[in-house]
């Protein structure tokens, strides 16, 4: 059985079974995409202290977990590659990089524009937004070592060997913030706050993480077949399924 | 380890050859120092306040600065080829250069920081701090720096690039380090941020001489 699993980690066995998967993913990131912005917007209750504001979380909260979810697995497929020296790994990696940083991206965005009515201002140095974007600038690091080096095999070990490095130092860059934090500004505004949330609030973000886990998946795959493509763009099976187009 | 000593001394020598190289990257690191006065204005409260994180900003931009020289001129000459062909294990070859940029980049900017210290206004035990923070933090720079210069040997815009990698896995050197400073300003024991800074000088020795021998192995493939 894990023999047979093993055929999928050549590119060109892999391609057109990404090709079948991404419909399905597609489709649930949709409906429950749907499903949570319904929730999120005519189900849950207004928020006693913040209003409709705190609303931003079902996107925000979502796109916060994706973006450092999404680091932990491009550094297991970079190492993976690393490892066993399979292609596609390196493939996966690259073509999970992008999606990880748009979620770091729209978690930051998102954090910003709930932090002017909530807080009053756009940014603050909390121990949290600021590793996020320390995680921003990891994930542009990879990309931009990816695309810095010409050569498929060198640009996917470079890249994973700085994903793995990266890995290592995310918990260590999260608690060495969180410690400065507590050092350089006072408790005027307290983010671990959690008032009991409505079991509705909790339906909508988790409704909206899963439709975000499942868009990833989708876009992953698109972008890998788009890379495989690039990539065995001189191999027999490519050139005959361009004839074939 | 025979072959520790033996690289150890021949960087050192070379480096001592052209003195300029080594000089400059000091001349760098107090000058960026001096401009933040300029920027921010001589207000002594301020000054003490923001001096631990403008010397070690220096430090670290410094430290990216004389990073791509660590393999660059080996890996043009084909040197570093022939270390890695010879019998001496690539992590010894690694550690000593790792070694000599400390010496010759990390101990004279942890010397040179009590100077600044002294022009920012800091008090006499807040720069035996600081000179302290430097010496157990700048070698952590050398240790991910290697892995940041051996990832982006011979890569096109490798200077811009590689101060993108590591920097922002330099966040915990420069937070430890500098909040050692600010602690003993405001009276709190500084040992315990002094600690985490030896914690992850502890980490970094592990990883990063692995990461740059790996990397140094892709390059030279």
């Amino acid at each position: 059985m894990t023999s047979d699993l093993y055929r999928f980690a050549a590119p060109q066995a892999f391609f057109p079974v990404a090709g079948k998967l991404i419909p399905w993913f597609a489709t649930l990131a949709g409906l429950l995409a749907a499903a949570g912005l319904y929730v999120a917007f005519f189900v849950a209750p207004t928020d006693a202290t913040q209003g409709e504001a705190y609303r931003i979380i079902f996107i925000h909260v979502p796109a916060a977990w994706m973006s450092m979810f999404l680091y932990v697995v491009m550094a297991c497929w970079a190492g993976v590659g690393l490892a066993l020296n399979t292609r596609l790994s390196g493939m996966m990696a690259s073509a999970i990089a992008p999606t990880g940083a748009l979620f770091t991206f729209i978690a930051l965005w998102s954090g910003a524009l709930w932090g002017r009515p909530t807080w009053g201002t756009y940014w603050v140095w909390d121990a949290r937004l600021t590793s996020e974007l320390v995680l921003l600038f990891l994930y542009f690091g990879f990309i931009a070592l990816k695309g810095a080096i010409p050569d498929p095999v060198r640009s996917d070990r470079a890249g994973a060997i700085l994903a793995l490095v990266g890995v290592v130092n995310v918990p260590i860059i999260y608690f060495s913030v969180q410690w400065w934090n507590t050092l350089h500004q006072g408790s005027s505004i307290n983010l671990t706050r959690a008032p009991s949330m409505a079991a509705t609030m909790l339906l909508g973000m988790l409704l909206m993480a899963l439709a975000a886990w499942m868009y990833s998946i989708a876009t992953t795959l698109a972008r890998l077949r788009a890379i495989i493509l690039e990539r065995e763009r001189d191999a027999e099976w490519v050139r005959l399924q361009r004839s074939a187009a | 380890m025979a072959g520790f000593p033996t690289i150890l001394r021949r960087e050192l020598r070379l480096a001592l050859r052209r003195k300029g190289d080594v000089l400059n990257v000091l001349v760098f690191f107090v000058v960026v120092a001096s401009l933040f006065p300029l920027g921010v204005g001589a207000e002594p409260n301020q000054l003490r306040a923001m001096a631990a994180g403008v010397t070690w900003i220096a430090a670290l931009l410094a430290a990216v600065l004389s990073l791509p020289r660590l393999f660059a001129a080996d890996h043009a000459d084909g040197t570093l080829e022939q270390m890695m062909v010879s019998p001496q294990p690539l992590a010894v070859v690694v550690l000593a250069k790792i070694a000599a940029h400390w010496l010759l980049t990390g101990l004279p900017l942890a010397l040179a920081a009590p100077l600044i210290g002294l022009q920012y206004d800091l008090p006499i035990d807040a720069l035996g701090v600081l000179l302290a923070s430097l010496l157990i933090g700048t070698p952590v720079l050398s240790l991910l720096g290697a892995a940041g210069a051996a990832l982006t040997l011979g890569v096109r815009g490798g200077g811009a690039l590689l101060g993108l990698l590591v920097l922002p896995l330099f966040v915990p050197v420069l937070v430890f380090g500098a909040g050692a400073v600010t602690s003993s300003l405001i009276g709190i024991n500084p040992s315990p941020h002094l600690s985490l800074l030896g914690a992850f000088l502890a980490v970094s020795s592990l990883i990063g001489p692995w990461a740059a021998c790996a990397a140094l192995r892709v390059a030279l493939d």
